[in-house]
């Protein structure tokens, strides 16, 4: 029922705090260390969206959308990027590289959540 | 099962603990010279996720520290700056604060601030302008939120008063991934929405770019929600659409107006609103289409006929429903994901292989207690196999009888499952040595001296109890090695040393054991000083002729210290001997050597576990007794005619055209008076660290075999050349001999006579 | 402790596990004893006090054991398989008393309890924290933190 999600995020907490958040609202939720995992993980997948953090090892946030949108299949896959800063630079920055939304850290669940429906609606039947 | 958010914040501070250990080897490989951009990156991501963490936990001092931390991280990142050794030198304290504000957040307790402000000041003039008002107050930014339209929005509108937003989406919003059904639906879930769709600039089909945007929406809003909230809806999509908010202060519906003169349209049918600005992508959902199925409502509506009284009859009741950020209720399917370890179906093409190499093993964290239960729980084990199999071999049972077969391979598992037990407690000594850098930069400091600390054998993996009790002594060596053992920068170049004194901290395992040595570069031990110092104190007596290593020894006395006046570091009433005994308490021993102009080096051998031991059984004086099979070079059968006497009591052993000082364990243990003749009895040939030698004399040798070590530390307390206890097959306990703690007894003794022998050399 | 657990439990009577030491009849908390087994030969300690009979096996923990006569000054046990070692705990850590033998338990009244009198001329009252009169007889309760000091002479 609802939302299937794909979290990229290099740190364990923040791993662990999504992980609630998220299937406390009840979305399924399947999860990567950073760019290069989550592209693994994701190879075979159709997730209703994908979150994803910046500063991550191997393969950085905006090298991972970049990857994500270059595949046809995820072209119009809504991604929330994970930040701490809200500059607007930086939003300039994960649109131009294919974000739909971004997600100010240290996150509200609630918001998350909205966000998430905001970009991929009430989920799948 | 605890608060979720409680055990994520203790998987926090574990986790930070991670991370300021990568940051310390990063600041490590840049302070010797690798300027790899990837080194820095870590370094920056290790502060960057202490902050992210921080804020979820609303730890406001960890978060302002690791942000202005990670700013000039941020800096060096982008060669704005480059990391001069004084820059070095800030990173690394910087390192040390943020540490002490993870334990100080974790553990409740309050970090020294005038160290935190001043170390901050720092890095912020380090930073120069990157650091501003602005990004000071980003950080406690807890929601995201538009950044431009907060100040002037209106109030919010009375409850007659509806909004009306217009909302045309530009091609890129579609390019984004965003979507403008879903967009207008999380606006419906804000008041009751009636939702106008134009159409008028849709192309005939053969003129048509499937992927443009070409519809506009407006949306007539009866809410009580301000305009803030309204734009906060489109956020994301700010830029990459034209949007108007109006009414809700009575602005009236103007807007919606222009919708009339199109041909209306519910948006649920028509085949080119389906075409037309939806990315055609085959994987995608059906997008545009607003009569979702979820949405019975509208359903239902657009099936029946338009109510005929609407102002508008084109304008469609559209999705009142207000449901869409409910939760939902977990299904199985949507239970806690086990993501996080799995490997994916199907690796992708570009990234897969080496991914998967460098993936990090999967780990289990257990609560200690639950090994040391499991370690205890083997420890009887072995006792209980001993036990079974002396009464096999009292029983006379033959050894090729399937008992004794069976039990030949229940000592091999339970061998193996020893060994296995073990290593889940052994852990590398790096954390260890990584805390030791930071003592060697404050002690550098609080003496003013340049040293630098050179770690090898990080990856040495000890017992985790012997790794957490070395800390202490090993603190205070370091302390030592930068505060007596080095000389000042003016000495060090006046000897033609370089300015920069030298620590080395090195682990090795060594026949069984671990050997941990702290040695300096420094001018090495002033044997005339300490020698006048120990005669001033009266803790030798006067113009006693001594060797160059007895003086060394001199340091481990009770109430010796070198230091002529009481300094920053040393003086805290600590000294050689506490970290001496702290040494035994763990089974390990210290000795030092020392070259003058060359330097000084403290030699600890531990060891690897505290928990078995191979050992030898002997008799003694009607005792049974375990030597440490580690400390037995070699067990010889005595002569009488080999003893030669050397004074009162004390005798060596001839062997080989050397002498060795011997010892009857039974005498120096006080279990019986020296024999009238040793034939017969069994030499113990003993090593130490030092290399010196000496015999111990025994009854007789009973067997080898490993034992569990009971600490008599806890129980009882230490006695002079025990290391600790044991229980045998008997059941009975039996002692484990320390033997270098009892010649050093023995030899402590000295100008005593007593049953003891005179320890030569 | 011992202290402490007597007096904070203030309600209700007081349950002491009596015994012989000497001619002497001793008793100590029950609530502080762990078990009661038979004698065994102790692994002696060298360079030990000559109270300290050595250590045990107790089911796989090392048990320190103190001849309870020698540490009353009453002199060195003789021992015969008659011997008793209680095992209780001071702190966090058992140890063994070894006895010539368990007499009873007795509950007493906690008011019944006196300090011994300051005028302590016999080395053993020093060892002993209260006193009390059952059944005619003087019954000394053993203070556990004197006989075994706990170690870097935590209660000297």
């Amino acid at each position: 029922m609802g939302l299937q999600v794909l979290a990229v995020d290099d740190s364990r907490t923040i791993r662990d705090m999504l992980k609630m958040a998220l299937t406390q609202a009840g979305f399924e939720a399947r999860f990567a260390e950073d760019g290069v995992h989550g592209l693994e993980v994701l190879s075979g997948t159709m997730p209703d969206a994908i979150i994803t953090d910046i500063n991550m090892p191997r393969l950085d946030g905006f090298g991972f959308i970049e990857a994500v949108r270059a595949q046809a299949d995820y072209r119009a896959t809504p991604i929330l990027v994970l930040t701490t800063e809200s500059a607007p630079e930086l939003k300039a920055k994960a649109r131009a590289a294919g974000a739909t939304g971004w997600i100010v850290k240290p996150f509200d669940p609630e918001k998350l959540v909205r966000a998430l429906h905001t970009v991929a609606g009430p989920g799948a039947t | 099962m605890s608060d979720p958010m409680a055990e994520i914040r203790a998987s926090f501070f574990i986790e930070c603990e991670e991370l300021l250990e990568a940051l310390q080897d990063g600041l490590t490989a840049m302070d010797g010279g690798d300027d790899d951009a990837e080194t820095i990156n870590i370094c920056f991501r290790a502060v960057h996720s202490m902050k992210g963490g921080a804020g979820a936990f609303g730890l406001e001092q960890l978060v302002r520290f690791a942000h202005r931390y990670e700013t000039v991280m941020d800096e060096v990142r982008a060669g704005r700056l480059s990391p001069d050794r004084d820059a070095m030198m800030l990173f690394f304290r910087a390192a040390d604060v943020l540490s002490d504000i993870v334990r100080a957040s974790r553990d409740g307790t309050e970090v020294d601030q005038s160290e935190t402000e001043a170390v901050l000041t720092q890095l912020e003039s380090l930073a120069g302008g990157a650091l501003d008002e602005e990004e000071e107050e980003e950080v406690t930014d807890f929601q995201p939120m538009t950044l431009s339209f907060d100040l002037d929005s209106p109030p919010a509108p009375t409850e007659d008063t509806p909004w009306t937003i217009r909302f045309t989406p530009h091609k890129a919003l579609f390019a984004s991934g965003n979507e403008p059904q879903h967009l207008l639906r999380a606006l419906s879930a804000l008041g009751e929405a009636e939702t106008v769709c134009e159409q008028d600039r849709i192309p005939t089909l053969d003129a048509l770019d499937p992927e443009d945007a070409l519809l506009s929406w407006t949306i007539t809003l009866d809410s009580t929600k301000s305009e803030s909230e309204i734009r906060e809806v489109f956020d994301f999509v700010d830029g990459i659409c034209d949007l108007e908010v109006s009414g809700g202060g009575g602005g009236g519906g103007g807007f919606a107006l222009p919708a009339l003169d199109d041909i209306p349209s519910t948006i649920d049918d028509g085949a080119p609103a389906e075409e037309a600005p939806a990315p055609n992508i085959a994987a995608s959902p059906p997008r545009i289409t607003l009569s979702a199925p979820t949405d019975e409502t509208m359903a239902s509506d657009s099936a029946a006929p338009a109510p005929s009284s609407a102002a508008a009859p084109a304008t469609a009741p559209a999705t009142p429903t207000p449901a869409t950020p409910t939760p939902v209720t977990p299904t199985p399917d949507a239970a806690p994901a086990k993501v996080e370890t799995s490997k994916p179906a199907k690796p992708s093409g570009q990234a897969g292989g080496q991914a998967t190499a460098s993936q990090s093993k999967a780990t289990v964290r257990v609560d200690l207690d639950r090994i040391d239960r499991l370690v205890n729980l083997v420890g009887e084990l072995v006792i209980n196999q001993a036990m079974l199999s002396q009464s096999v071999q009292e029983a006379d049972i033959p050894s090729n009888s399937p008992v004794s077969q069976g039990l030949e391979e229940f000592m091999q598992l339970t061998r193996d499952i020893q060994d296995s037990v073990m290593m889940i407690r052994a852990q590398p000594v790096k954390s260890l040595f990584q805390r030791m850098s930071r003592i060697v930069r404050e002690a550098s400091a609080a003496v003013n001296k340049r040293t630098r600390l050179v770690t090898e054998g990080e990856a040495t993996e000890v017992d985790k109890t012997v790794i957490e009790r070395l800390a202490d002594p090993l603190t205070h060596m370091i302390r030592n090695a930068v505060d007596h053992g080095l000389e000042s920068s003016a000495d060090r170049v006046a000897a033609g040393k370089s300015e920069e004194g030298t620590v080395t901290l090195t682990a090795v395992h060594r026949s069984g054991r671990v050997v941990i040595e702290v040695s300096d570069d420094g001018g090495g031990i002033n044997r005339p000083k300490v020698r006048e110092i120990a005669e001033s104190k009266g803790l030798i007596a006067e113009g006693i002729s001594l060797s160059d290593s007895e003086i060394d020894n001199l340091l481990f006395l009770p109430g010796f210290s070198t230091a002529k006046e009481v300094s920053d570091l040393s003086g805290r009433g600590v000294g050689m001997d506490v970290v001496r005994s702290a040494i035994q308490e763990l089974g390990g021993r210290i000795s030092i050597t020392s070259e003058p102009g060359v330097g000084t080096c403290f030699s600890i051998s531990l060891p690897l576990t505290l928990a078995v031991l191979d050992g030898m059984v002997v008799r003694s004086g009607g005792e049974t007794m375990v030597v440490p099979l580690g400390s037995i070079v070699e067990t010889l059968s005595l002569q009488d005619n080999e003893i030669r006497s050397v004074g009162p009591g004390a005798n060596v052993l001839h062997i080989r055209n050397s002498f060795v000082p011997l010892l009857d364990l039974a005498v120096a243990l006080g279990f019986r008076e020296p024999l009238e003749s040793y034939d017969g009895s069994v030499v113990l040939l003993i090593t130490q660290e030092d290399g010196t030698r000496s015999a111990l004399v025994v009854d007789s040798i009973e067997e080898q075999r490993q034992v569990v070590i009971k600490g008599l530390q806890e129980s009882y307390g230490h006695v002079p050349g025990i290391a600790a206890a044991t229980i045998l097959g008997d059941g009975q306990v039996a002692l484990i001999l320390d033997p270098v703690d009892l010649m050093s007894t023995v030899a402590g003794k000295k100008p005593g006579a007593g049953p003891s022998l005179e320890l030569a050399g | 402790m011992t202290e402490r657990s007597i007096k904070d439990n203030e309600i209700g009577e007081l349950e002491l596990l009596s015994f012989k030491v000497g001619e002497q009849e001793y008793s100590v908390d029950i609530m502080l004893v762990r078990e009661i087994r038979g004698w065994t030969r102790a692994t002696p300690l060298p360079h030990s006090e000559q109270y300290v009979r050595g250590v045990i096996n107790l089911r796989g923990a090392v048990l320190p054991i103190i001849d309870l006569a020698c540490r009353l000054g009453l002199g060195a046990t003789q021992t015969t398989e008659r011997n008793v070692i209680i095992v209780v705990q001071i702190h966090d850590q058992s140890i063994g008393l070894l006895v010539d033998a368990v007499s009873d338990i007795i509950s007493i009244p906690r008011n019944e309890l006196q300090t011994p009198p300051e005028i302590a001329t016999d080395a053993s009252n020093s060892f002993v924290q209260a006193l009390t009169v059952v059944e005619g007889r003087m019954l000394r309760v053993i203070d556990l933190d004197a006989v075994y000091p706990t170690r870097e002479g935590h209660a000297a």
